[in-house]
């Protein structure tokens, strides 16, 4: 019997265990899958808990049942890898051998990693990436009066690069319902040069924050909170006071990958881009937010990424050449609050352009337009998530490499690709 | 590709103004790079990083970060601050001759 291996029972692990147990043999190969808990959330639904759009329990169902028949779950806290010996060590002292390992541990918010900000960890300073965080936000966000709300990325790479963004349209969209806009002031503070990484889609989400009166700060790298004085010191000296901090602090891989001495600096799995093999590491694969490739961190992606992830797999069991096949697709819907949002649909080469997805012309779906329809989209998409990604599934007519098919670039000659 | 002279000599660049060729990067072309980056001089300081930042970069293929660069020991962020005011990772990867860092999307 040989043994396939997957650490993280996350979207990541759960697609490919998916995938690859209806690929491998039964009687050839046993596939364990090790988790530490067996709370699935559905992640992208944090967003919408701190305005009560959502509840805890409405995006949580437990992790085993999403694992395919004839994979063995267990349920324990991974110590390290030994990849020397093909083997992982659990904490309660049991040893599991593989022939191959996935390393899906995703990552994780960690606050420590800015000086201070723990001081006033959920009094005045809060996250929603978190499910109890997304909580407690909401607790909190009910009894805030007015004053200056600072929506802040820490570092990057995050998870959901876009969710800081929702987190802002979604609060000016509640303060104006409420009528209380006039009372908070809101501002978005971010290490990027602006509100997002790529140039036309930065512009027009940045131009939807000053519509709605939300002022960005820039090119902010914090070097501490000052939770007393409440305000956000940067390392070029410039500071951001706050009634109420919202961030996303630094995000890292897991802290096995580090005790494992696997990681980088941000504790993520050095990973090919392209073939999703670990670049140390023969037997090793790895998906979604645990890896350092230059993709969103995001489930979009992880389903793109798991077909290729598969493929290769096989092809190295036979000993054939990897497929050096994603692309860093990733497509992602941005809420932006009144009933509306955005879609973009991009990859390692090509930044999210307007267009209409996934059909030239017919679309439905608009690109880099706030629509109806793609706020329909998002909400259908929990649905599609528990039922079609997780699962392994196809979703209809998203392929897994980026189409340029549909996409414009603005001001350039009409691409030669559509 | 455009290219574009720095101090005496002329380079690619992309859109942003990163060498395109790394072939063409001398210590004098970092000093003109610097100086339309307002660092009126470069120290040994300065050299200690964008060194560093080059062997990463061949290493890896992308340019290192911030914490990277903090983390390995070379320098602390807050002096990596004073060394480049601005955008550090970004300045002294445009005067190492190393392409953009890659924004984390």
């Amino acid at each position: 019997m040989r043994h396939l291996v997957i650490l993280g029972a996350g979207t990541g692990g759960t697609v490919a265990a998916n995938h690859l147990r209806k690929k491998l043999s039964r009687k050839e190969w046993a596939l364990t899958v090790v988790d530490r808990d067996d709370e699935h959330y559905y992640q992208p639904g944090f967003l919408f808990i701190p305005f009560g759009f959502l509840e805890k329990k409405d995006i949580v169902k437990p992790k085993s049942k999403f694992l395919p028949k004839g994979v063995d779950f267990i349920q324990a806290e991974i110590d390290r890898i030994f990849p020397a010996e093909n083997r992982v060590l659990l904490e309660d002292g049991r040893s599991l051998p593989y022939d191959y390992l996935i390393v899906a541990t995703g990552a994780e918010i960690v606050p420590s990693e800015t000086p201070g900000m723990l001081e006033g960890w959920r009094e005045t300073i809060f996250d929603f990436y978190t499910p109890d965080g997304a909580e407690a936000l909401g607790a909190k966000l009910k009894t805030f009066s007015g004053g200056t709300l600072a929506v802040h990325v820490n570092e990057t790479p995050i998870k959901c690069p876009v969710a800081p963004l929702e987190f802002a349209f979604f609060c000016d969209d509640c303060l104006r319902r409420h009528g209380k806009r006039d009372k908070v002031e809101i501002v978005y503070v971010t290490p990027l040069p602006g509100a997002f990484t790529k140039p036309v889609a930065s512009r027009i989400l940045g131009g939807l924050l000053e519509k709605k009166n939300i002022r960005m700060v820039a090119d902010f790298n914090a070097e501490k909170v000052d939770a007393a004085a409440r305000k956000i010191v940067g390392y070029d000296g410039r500071e951001v006071p706050y009634d109420l901090l919202v961030t996303v602090p630094t995000n890292m891989g897991s802290e096995m990958i580090e005790r494992s001495g696997m990681g980088n600096e941000f504790r993520f799995l050095p990973t090919d881009p392209a073939t999703l093999r670990a670049k140390k590491f023969e037997n090793i694969f790895a998906l979604g937010d645990a890896t350092d490739v230059p993709a969103s961190k995001a489930g979009s992606v992880v389903h793109f990424q798991s077909e290729i992830l598969a493929e290769n797999i096989l092809r190295a069991i036979d000993g054939r050449p990897l497929e050096p096949a994603f692309d860093g697709h990733a497509n992602c819907f941005v809420e932006m609050g009144k009933g509306k949002a955005i879609l973009i649909d991009f990859n390692y080469e090509t930044e999210p352009l307007p267009g209409r997805f996934p059909f030239p012309l017919l679309g439905p779906l608009p690109l880099l337009k706030p629509s109806r329809i793609n706020h329909w989209g998002k909400l259908v998409f929990r649905w599609i998530y528990w039922h079609l990604l997780l699962r392994g599934r196809k979703i209809p007519f998203v392929p897994a490499r980026m189409k340029m098919a549909g996409k414009k670039r603005p001001g350039a000659a009409r691409d030669g690709s559509q | 590709m455009p290219q574009k002279m720095v101090g005496n000599a002329a380079v690619d660049v992309d859109a942003d103004g990163y060498l395109t060729d790394f072939s063409q990067w001398t210590r004098d072309v970092a000093a003109a790079i610097a100086a339309e980056e307002g660092i009126a001089a470069l120290g040994p300081a300065h050299w200690k990083v964008i060194e560093f930042m080059q062997k990463e970069f061949k290493e890896t293929g992308q340019a290192p970060s911030i914490r990277r660069l903090n983390k390995s020991g070379v320098i602390t962020t807050k002096e990596l601050y004073e060394l480049f005011p601005g955008g550090p990772a970004k300045k002294a990867a445009r005067i190492a001759g190393l392409k953009k860092p890659e924004g984390c999307v």
